[in-house]
């Protein structure tokens, strides 16, 4: 509880964040990341030497909510068009939001050779297992068995493939110096007060934000994938969604760190 | 290398002309008949003589090379791809969202014989695709179309002038023949110019609020507003930037209309057609867009025939019907698949026309 009020209070300076109320919907982690980064550009004083690249998919308003220079990208093409700021304007930081299927799918080829030339740019992928943006179709990282809108009948590996994991995928490329999957969704434990909530996620989420930025200052490319629900295209009350990632979700994506070339992750 | 005569290909001297008018960056895919362009700039990178430019980058795809571009781009940096038909089509999708975002940059596509795979031999007809927007939605590209390794050379520094005067991205339009030409030329005298970025491109914001690139509104009054700003600033550049050239036109009966490397062989035609007593001149567009309608129109008003002679089927004969009018008779002489008309062709074709006509 404590830990929480401590965050609750910190969230209320936030410069890097807008006064807009975000269109994100309830449940979702979306804004939790948003809050995330907005507060490690604080912290590291960076905001005013940072562009920050928008993508299509929920990510796509997030100029309306951090309080840095966006330049908006194409479905996928946000790693190209960080490493065009980045290669022209080397003293700034650029960082991409996106959701797994502009990271994994249509913007795969954008990724790797981002993480292939050692691109020195940051890269927050948002996995929650679905195209929220349209509605529920498949992801790249949707689970077998899975329903989607484009799976009615549960994501069938046989037709489909399996789930797509990026962070596994990405650490095998030796130009990325940063690749770590946290997770945005609280988990619920039980104490003798009652139920809580354990927010050692959003914390361990806190720390993968800041040293992706670190990595970026060393001159490496960072990825950080991030586990979140969609409790409304999944059809799934809120809290039954969250439980669904930490109890099924985490063991198809394990929690981790895949690649640190700079040691910048401390115990 | 300014000032000084010079034996030079069409694509080399597009390289040289950019990086001497202050080009910052250059982001390459390979693909016939541009690649001279990747290969001049990747050799002239870290060149002293160039101080400025200070980023070359061959990308994983054309998709990539665009998005490169546009990010780029978004610094206010001189930024610049090339890539021929095929790789044209991939271009589209970034140069939609550049030419919303108002992202001034030079692309040049070295037009090759489509669709599809075609052939790596000259054609025009890409001619559509340059100039009606070729992506999804309504946009325009400043659209130049050199006939010379001459031009090839100085058309860089005039294309980014323009893309920063007006905030739009500029194609330069060659093909197989100006990109693969060789001729001795006089490089003209660049500068590396300062331009004003600081209303609108990404970086310190120190001291400003954010500034954001974006093509997206989801608002619909606002995005109508939006556009509608976008699209006067089309209607100012139709009626100030246009450039073309005439040639022997004020007496002509017959009026060819050629650009790029077909204008070169139809004013030979001109010249040798004139020692014979025909009346022949030339009109030559230089923008495709802004196309240069309104000196056209004044042409046909004086009763005058046309002949377009394009290396596709019939693309910018739209364009000069539209212009010269239904009362105006326009032949048509379209050679495609990597073919050029030769002037004997062209002569023949002429000669038709007056009996027809008379």
């Amino acid at each position: 509880m404590t830990q929480q009020s401590a965050l609750r209070i910190k969230a209320g300076k936030i410069e890097s964040l807008t006064e807009n109320p975000t269109h994100y919907c309830a449940g979702c982690e979306h804004g939790t990341l948003t809050k995330l980064i907005a507060a490690t550009l604080d912290e590291l004083n960076i905001r005013e030497k940072t562009v920050m690249i928008d993508s299509v998919g929920c990510s796509v308003l997030a100029y309306n909510y951090l309080n840095c220079d966006h330049i908006v990208a194409a479905h996928g093409r946000a790693p190209a068009v960080a490493a065009g700021v980045k290669r022209l304007r080397p003293e700034l930081y650029v960082f991409t939001v996106q959701g797994d299927g502009d990271a994994l799918s249509i913007g795969l080829s954008e990724t790797i050779y981002a993480a292939k030339r050692g691109t020195p740019i940051t890269i927050f992928v948002v996995n929650n297992g679905i195209y929220g943006m349209t509605g529920g179709q498949m992801a790249p990282t949707t689970l077998p068995g899975q329903i989607t809108t484009t799976t009615p009948y549960g994501r069938d590996p046989a037709l489909t493939g399996t789930e797509f994991d990026g962070s596994s995928i990405i650490s095998q490329i030796d130009g990325a110096a940063y690749v770590r999957r946290a997770s945005l969704v609280v988990n619920e434990i039980s104490n003798p007060r009652g139920k809580v909530y354990s927010i050692k996620n959003l914390l361990d989420a806190k720390k993968a934000v800041k040293n992706a930025f670190q990595v970026q200052a060393l001159g490496g490319f960072a990825l950080v994938e991030f586990l979140s629900t969609c409790s409304v295209n999944w059809k799934m009350p809120i809290l039954e969604a969250k439980r669904y990632v930490n109890e099924q979700v985490i063991k198809r994506f394990p929690l981790g760190v895949f690649r640190d070339t700079f040691g910048v992750e401390k115990p | 290398m300014s000032g000084q005569r010079i034996y030079i290909k069409g694509n080399e001297a597009l390289a040289y002309g950019a990086l001497q008018s202050g080009l910052n960056g250059y982001f390459a895919y390979p693909i016939t008949p541009s690649s001279e362009l990747p290969e001049t700039l990747a050799r002239e990178f870290g060149n002293k003589k160039y101080p400025q430019y200070k980023c070359f980058i061959q990308s994983a795809s054309e998709l990539e090379a665009i998005n490169m571009v546009i990010g780029g781009a978004s610094t206010g940096a001189q930024v610049m791809t090339a890539t021929s038909g095929p790789g044209f089509s991939l271009k589209q999708e970034g140069l939609s969202y550049a030419a919303c975002m108002e992202l001034p940059f030079l692309i040049a596509d070295i037009c090759r014989s489509g669709p599809g795979l075609g052939n790596i031999g000259p054609e025009q007809s890409d001619y559509f695709q340059a100039t009606k927007g070729g992506g999804h939605g309504h946009y325009r590209l400043f659209v130049l179309a050199p006939n010379s390794v001459q031009e090839m050379a100085s058309f860089p520094k005039l294309g980014f002038d323009l893309a920063f005067k007006y905030r739009n991205p500029v194609l330069i339009l060659g093909d197989a023949y100006t990109g693969q030409l060789k001729e001795d030329i006089e490089f003209p005298s660049l500068d590396a110019p300062n331009y004003d970025v600081s209303s609108w491109a990404v970086g310190d914001s120190t001291g400003r609020g954010p500034h954001i690139l974006n093509s997206m509104e989801m608002d619909f009054q606002k995005h109508y507003e939006n556009m509608g700003r976008i699209f006067e600033k089309y209607k100012i550049i139709e009626e100030r930037e246009v450039l073309y050239e005439e040639y022997l036109t004020q007496d002509a009966e017959i009026v060819i209309v050629a650009f790029g490397i077909v204008s070169r062989i139809a004013k030979a035609v001109v010249n040798t057609l004139r020692k014979k007593g025909l009346r022949v001149g030339l009109f030559r567009p230089i923008s495709l867009w802004p196309f240069p309608t309104a000196a056209m129109r004044k042409l046909a008003s004086d009763g005058r025939r046309f002949l377009d002679i394009e290396l596709n089927a019939g693309q910018m004969i739209e364009d000069v019907r539209l212009a010269v009018g239904t009362e105006t008779r326009v032949d048509f002489l379209g050679r495609w698949g990597g073919i050029v008309p030769t002037e004997r062709e062209i002569e023949r074709k002429i000669q038709s026309v007056e009996v027809v006509a008379s």
